[in-house]
């Protein structure tokens, strides 16, 4: 049985292999012979053709669509507590490869026991970037003192095992000039280490310290404990791929971000290939529309070919090209064409559009292959081209 | 015997042209600003002397001898008094003079470092492009600004600045043009690739101009107004001030004026020849008609959507071409296009005359041009282009010999491309056969409204005929119809029925039977003419009617919708070319969608699915011709029974509401994590009213008679759906307005009839009426406020996406699969190893995949 397969191992693409095995599983011999021979011929008939312009198909089923998206910047997906930007917007966000994106977002996977449910809660509550601001249950400050009274949240700081004094650590590294006293297990006393303490520190104090970085994950900054099917995931408002992934019971597998640079940057441009796929099959999926993956497979190579994320832009992809002409026909022909003329640039017309603008056959489809017509006998032809000649 | 030969550009070169090249390449040296002299004649050495080519008829070209249309004009030039900075090459200019000695010209670098940079930026534009090169060359160049001792002169440097646009200030001291021209001289060609000039295409020094190349007229062509008067160009506008000044500087430097009036025409030259190259600079007024409005001036023709480039480079116009408002036709093939006979005689076909045809082509021009089928022209084959008209038909159908080509009318059956815009996807231009028929628009089959997104509100379309064997053979083969039934986007077919064509069928396959007389009677309008198949007994049912469409051989099963027995019921099951059961559905026969159309595709062809897809739409729409159909008021009335239930469902949800409201004022809402106690309420109050509405949706699905037209456009998937009929039977919901509920657009409140702070479903746009009810006058109101919220959207999407689609088109077009299966682009870059990683055209597989499992079902 083994031997029928590898007859057409080379010959069928893995997906379509594994696809016979599935269904053809308990076939006989003969059988299944048979049947790959038809799958071959299936195959054959529906293989692309040489010098087909895949490229602009893909455009076109990728740019047909987009009058049918909504505009609506936030829409729900998945999590209802959460606005995500979705439809078009975010089309053009991951098309254009822009590092600054409407709504960072990560989901977080668990390996177990974690991801049952099992202390969701505070895995997620230390994720999430946490400044001092939360801690504090209110201020008092006493004007003559000169000091200011933090009377602190006590389940919160339970949630992450805080207590005052190691939060004095933390403020005194992210403040200069004051000095802080515990008292009891929930009350923090700040004043001026400064000589000539002054009552309007204090006061800057007050709305500085709420700023103060606590713990968690720089740059998360909401956290979301969700049920997926039968699992526990933490979605997050903003994103670092990098510190997420080391933290001990994260499924380093399956996490993930959609912010495509910080793919590339930690894992490398396939992973970003694969992640720009992602997220344009999140985007059209969720507007119920159908492009095949190729089209949009062949976006996300077109985009990650040069070794590194280029947008669909005049500043990526289209400054990249080697025509002149091609570069000059999308935006800002002059600067193209001075910049061409300066170092001197030759272009061989070998793509699409300078022909279009010379009157020539475009080299795609059929204007591909050249064949040579003799319109008269050889004869004819040498007698005048000795005539020319003379 | 001449021989034909073929020219192809094989590549363009790009470079500046130098003072000595434009002297050379003129024919004319422009030395005074007037145009005409008293007789209206171009005056010689003014900006439209007829060395420079012709614009009025009559006049021949001095330089090249020929006419109008025939002379494609000649450069001519101008000697500046005073040098002058070009405006495009200002940046350049400023880089060069920072990074020079201003001494001996030679490179702040010192001579040992300069190999190292070179090989630098060698590398740099090898492994990552030419912008990448241009950066880091603008990175020297900010190093180099710093030093302030040549090392190769130990002359001290003096600080530059760009006074803009024009002015090079060096320690406040301006630097004249001249100055600047005899520094950049002095810099060595050895070192201008460290700025990325290419020694060869440019020297800097001609950055600085000496000369001006003065545009051919015909370029600039003037335009004669109905008054007599000539109206000229912007450029000889421009050109005109330019020549003037010009004349003036060289009058006052000869006549020793003194230096303050000769700096200051030398500074009018400047501004004048810089908005002569780009009027829109912007430290510069720009320069403006008598009117006020600014000249369009080079800079301005070039670029942009309207410019040279993208208007007349990469768009193309044709002739042989017609547009007019469409109409539908169901009983024309959907390969065909109905052509109004009046087109039809303007638009022609090319056709050479052999010895086997000449009689016959003879017959058209015979006819003439008011006759049709006539002929308009006679193309003799030295290229002569003859009209056919009462006198001179008699000579040219003497004259005719094969060898001729007659330009004949369209005929049925010709080759014709069909397109509407927006030409989104290559199914928005096809090939159609022509079929001339009486009346004025275009007309197509309602079929392929799908593929070209039309409708008949006054839709116009285009239609081309090609000229050539060759265009017209790809246009058939690669074009027809029936060629693009499954789209590229996902591997479906694009053309099905729609609209009554469904409706039809479903009633035929769910509801009817005939008489024996009856079911040829219909089969016979949709242009069956052998009925052997249709069984021979009494009563004939509609699936065996549907049946004899099919051909004989097909089977298919389709999957049912669900596992409920009424969909199992319904779904179809087709053997041995009989619908053994099932009703026939949008599902299986709309666009998009089409599973049995999609079989019956892949089983016999493009050619035989467009006759059976031509066949089964006539069939639907003669099906509700004979047996009637139309959707009215009553069709949505439900029993007082359902009604009373609707009734009870909306007061439930409006309790909910005012429960959630009152717990919203004591804070006893429970928080949704993450939100705010605002925002919950309104999370919560939104999803409880549109559960209300599908509630009452699904009152309406039960109770609503499923044989009114209404329900059964619904049922077939036709037109409307489910919650269409609820909105016109029960309740029309909530109206949502940028992802909420309607906000407020008066203090506290959406509306004046409301009272401050009401957060009820009434005063927020819940609408509880039903549209045969009828709305109340804020109900209205808040549907016409989510009505203008869809339209602006709709307005600011299509711009967008279309901007989208123009930078993936643009990014994407040159992509290409090669003989060996890879992708690759212009450059010969791979982008893929195997298209789509199996090299499967999505065209050729059913929604993106070969089906395995159906290969191996059909094997047995």
């Amino acid at each position: 049985m083994a031997n029928a397969y590898a007859e057409y191992e080379t010959k069928l693409p893995k997906s379509i292999m594994e696809e016979v095995k599935q269904h053809a599983a308990g076939a006989t011999d003969a059988k299944l012979k048979k049947i790959l021979a038809a799958v071959y011929i299936e195959y054959q008939r529906a293989l692309v053709d040489p010098g087909e312009a895949v490229g602009n198909v893909a455009a076109e089923s990728i740019g047909e669509p987009g009058t049918q998206m909504t505009l609506d910047t936030f829409h729900f997906a998945g999590v209802s507590e959460m606005n995500v930007t979705m439809g078009l917007p975010r089309l053009i966000e991951v098309l254009d490869a822009r590092k600054t994106i409407g709504t960072a977002m990560m989901e977080v996977y668990l390996l177990p026991p974690y991801n049952a449910g099992q202390d969701i809660k505070k895995i997620a509550e230390k994720i999430k970037e946490t400044s001092f601001r939360e801690y504090i249950l209110e201020f008092h400050i006493d004007v003559l003192e000169a000091n200011m009274t933090i009377k602190l949240d006590k389940t919160k700081m339970d949630m992450v095992d805080a207590t005052p004094d190691k939060l004095i650590k933390v403020l005194l590294k992210g403040l200069k000039g004051f000095e802080f006293t515990a008292i009891g297990t929930d009350t923090i006393v700040a004043k001026s280490a400064a000589k000539d303490e002054q009552l309007k520190d204090i006061y800057h104090l007050k709305e500085k310290i709420k700023d103060v970085y606590v713990n968690g994950v720089k740059g998360i900054k909401m956290v979301l404990p969700v049920k997926r099917g039968e699992e526990f995931l933490i979605v997050t408002a903003g994103t670092n791929l990098k510190k997420i992934l080391a933290i001990e019971g994260v499924d380093t597998t399956r996490t993930t971000t959609n912010n495509i640079y910080e793919v590339e940057e930690l894992l490398g441009i396939e992973a970003a290939r694969q992640s720009i796929i992602n997220e344009m099959n999140k985007v059209l999926d969720n507007q119920g529309i159908d492009i095949d993956v190729r089209h949009i497979m062949l976006a996300s190579d077109t985009m990650s070919m040069s070794g590194h994320m280029l947008g669909i832009s005049r500043y990526g992809i289209v400054k990249e090209k080697p025509s002149v002409l091609a570069r000059a026909s999308f935006e800002t022909p002059l600067k193209h064409i001075f910049n061409a003329a300066i170092t001197g640039e030759e272009d061989h017309l070998n793509s699409v559009i300078e022909n279009v603008m010379l009157n020539q056959p475009v080299p795609l489809g059929t204007g591909l292959p050249r064949i040579v017509v003799r319109h008269f006998p050889k004869k004819v032809v040498k007698k005048a081209k000795a005539e020319v000649e003379a | 015997m001449e021989i034909p030969v073929y020219k192809q550009v094989d590549k363009i070169v790009f470079e500046i042209m130098s003072p000595k090249f434009i002297k050379e390449m003129s024919s004319a040296k422009i030395v005074t600003p007037e145009l005409y002299d008293k007789e209206g004649y171009p005056v010689d050495g003014g900006l439209m002397d007829v060395r420079l080519g012709v614009i009025d008829p009559g006049l021949r070209c001095k330089t090249c001898g020929q006419k109008l249309k025939e002379c494609p004009g000649h450069f001519g030039y101008i000697e500046l008094a005073r040098p002058v900075v070009h405006i495009r090459f200002v940046k350049l200019v400023l880089d060069l003079l920072r990074s020079t000695c201003r001494e001996c010209g030679g490179l702040l670098i010192p001579k040992n470092r300069l190999a190292q940079y070179v090989t630098e930026l060698d590398q740099i534009e090898l492994t990552q492009g030419q912008s990448e090169r241009r950066d880091r060359i603008a990175e020297i160049v900010a190093e180099l600004k710093t030093i302030n001792k040549c090392p190769h002169c130990a002359a001290k440097q003096k600080k530059i600045v760009l006074e803009k646009p024009t002015t090079f200030l060096e320690d406040d001291r301006r630097i004249s043009p001249i100055e600047i021209r005899t520094r950049l001289e002095r810099i060595g060609d050895d070192d201008l690739p460290v700025f990325g000039v290419n020694p060869r295409a440019m020297r800097p020094e001609w950055g600085i101009l000496t000369v001006l190349p003065i545009p051919p007229v015909t370029m600039r062509p003037s335009i004669t107004l109905e008054t007599g008067e000539r109206s000229e160009d912007d450029l000889t506008h421009k050109l005109g001030d330019i020549v003037r000044i010009n004349q003036r500087l060289f009058e006052n430097i000869n006549a020793g004026a003194p230096e303050i009036i000769i700096e200051d025409l030398w500074d009018l030259l400047q501004y004048h020849v810089t908005t002569f190259f780009d009027n829109e600079v912007s430290q510069l007024p720009p320069a403006r008609h008598r009117s006020g409005q600014p000249l369009k001036t080079i800079t301005a023709r070039i670029k942009s959507k309207e410019g040279r480039i993208r208007h007349n480079l990469a768009g193309k116009r044709t002739n042989f071409s017609a547009r007019t408002v469409i109409s539908p036709d169901p009983a024309i093939e959907i390969n065909e296009v109905g052509v109004p006979k009046v087109m039809a005689m303007k638009l022609t076909v090319p056709e050479r005359i052999t010895s086997w045809n000449a009689e016959y082509l003879k017959s058209f021009v015979k006819r003439g041009t008011a006759q049709y089928p006539g002929a308009n022209y006679v193309v003799r084959p030295d290229g002569k282009r003859k009209r056919i008209t009462d006198e001179t038909k008699e000579q040219l159908l003497e004259e005719l010999q094969p060898g001729y080509v007659v330009e004949r009318h369209l005929l049925d059956g010709d080759i014709a491309l069909f397109n509407r815009q927006p030409s989104l996807h290559r199914m928005s231009m096809m090939c159609h056969k022509v079929r001339v028929l009486p009346g004025l628009t275009l007309r197509l089959n309602p079929a392929v409204c799908e593929p070209y997104n039309a409708d008949f509100d006054g839709d116009e379309m285009n239609l081309h005929i090609p000229q050539t064997e060759e265009a017209r053979a790809e246009a058939e083969i690669l074009m027809q119809v029936q060629t693009q039934i499954v789209s590229p986007r996902y591997g479906l077919s694009v053309i099905g029925c729609n609209q009554d064509a469904i409706s039809g069928n479903y009633i035929l396959s769910k509801y009817l039977s005939f008489t024996r007389p009856e079911a040829i009677d219909l089969l016979m309008s949709v242009g069956i003419e052998d009925f052997k198949r249709v069984p021979n007994k009494k009563i004939v049912s509609g699936r065996e009617v549907f049946s004899v469409l099919l051909p004989e051989d097909f089977g298919f099963n389709a999957e049912p919708k669900s596992n409920k027995p009424a969909d199992i019921e319904n779904a179809v099951v087709i053997k041995d070319g009989l619908l053994v059961k099932g009703v026939l559905d949008k599902s299986q026969l709309g666009a998009g969608a089409g599973l049995l159309l999609r079989t019956l595709h892949k089983q016999y062809g493009a050619d035989d699915m467009g006759v059976i897809l031509g066949r089964i739409y006539k069939m639907g729409i003669n099906v509700l011709l004979k047996y009637g159909f139309t959707a009215g008021i009553s069709d949505i009335d439900l029993s007082p029974e359902a009604d009373d239930k609707i009734r009870t469902l909306l007061n439930e949800a409006e309790a909910d509401v005012h429960r959630m409201i009152g717990q919203y004022e004591q804070k006893s809402l429970e928080l949704l994590p993450g939100r705010t106690l605002d925002e919950t309420l309104e999370l919560r109050v939104l999803e409880r009213l549109n559960k209300v509405r599908n509630e009452t949706g699904r009152v309406v699905a039960e109770n609503a008679v499923a044989s009114t037209g209404t329900m059964m456009m619904v049922r077939s998937g036709a037109r409307g759906n489910l919650i269409n009929v609820a909105q016109m039977a029960a309740c029309v919901g909530q109206q949502a307005f940028r992802g909420g509920r309607i906000s407020n657009g008066y203090k506290g409140r959406t509306l004046s009839v409301f009272k401050k702070g009401d957060l009820g479903p009434e005063a927020r746009g819940f609408i509880r009426n039903s549209f045969k009810s009828g709305l109340k006058p804020h109900e209205m109101f808040f549907m016409a406020m989510t009505g203008r919220d869809s339209l602006m959207d709709t307005a600011l999407r299509t711009p967008k996406s279309g901007y989208l689609y123009r930078r993936l088109a643009n990014a994407m077009q040159d992509l290409k699969v090669e003989y060996d299966g890879t992708v690759r682009d212009a450059s010969g870059k791979i982008v893929q190893f195997n298209y789509g990683e199996d090299n499967l055209d999505v065209s050729r597989t059913e929604a993106g995949r070969i089906n395995v499992k159906k290969i191996i079902e059909n094997l047995g």
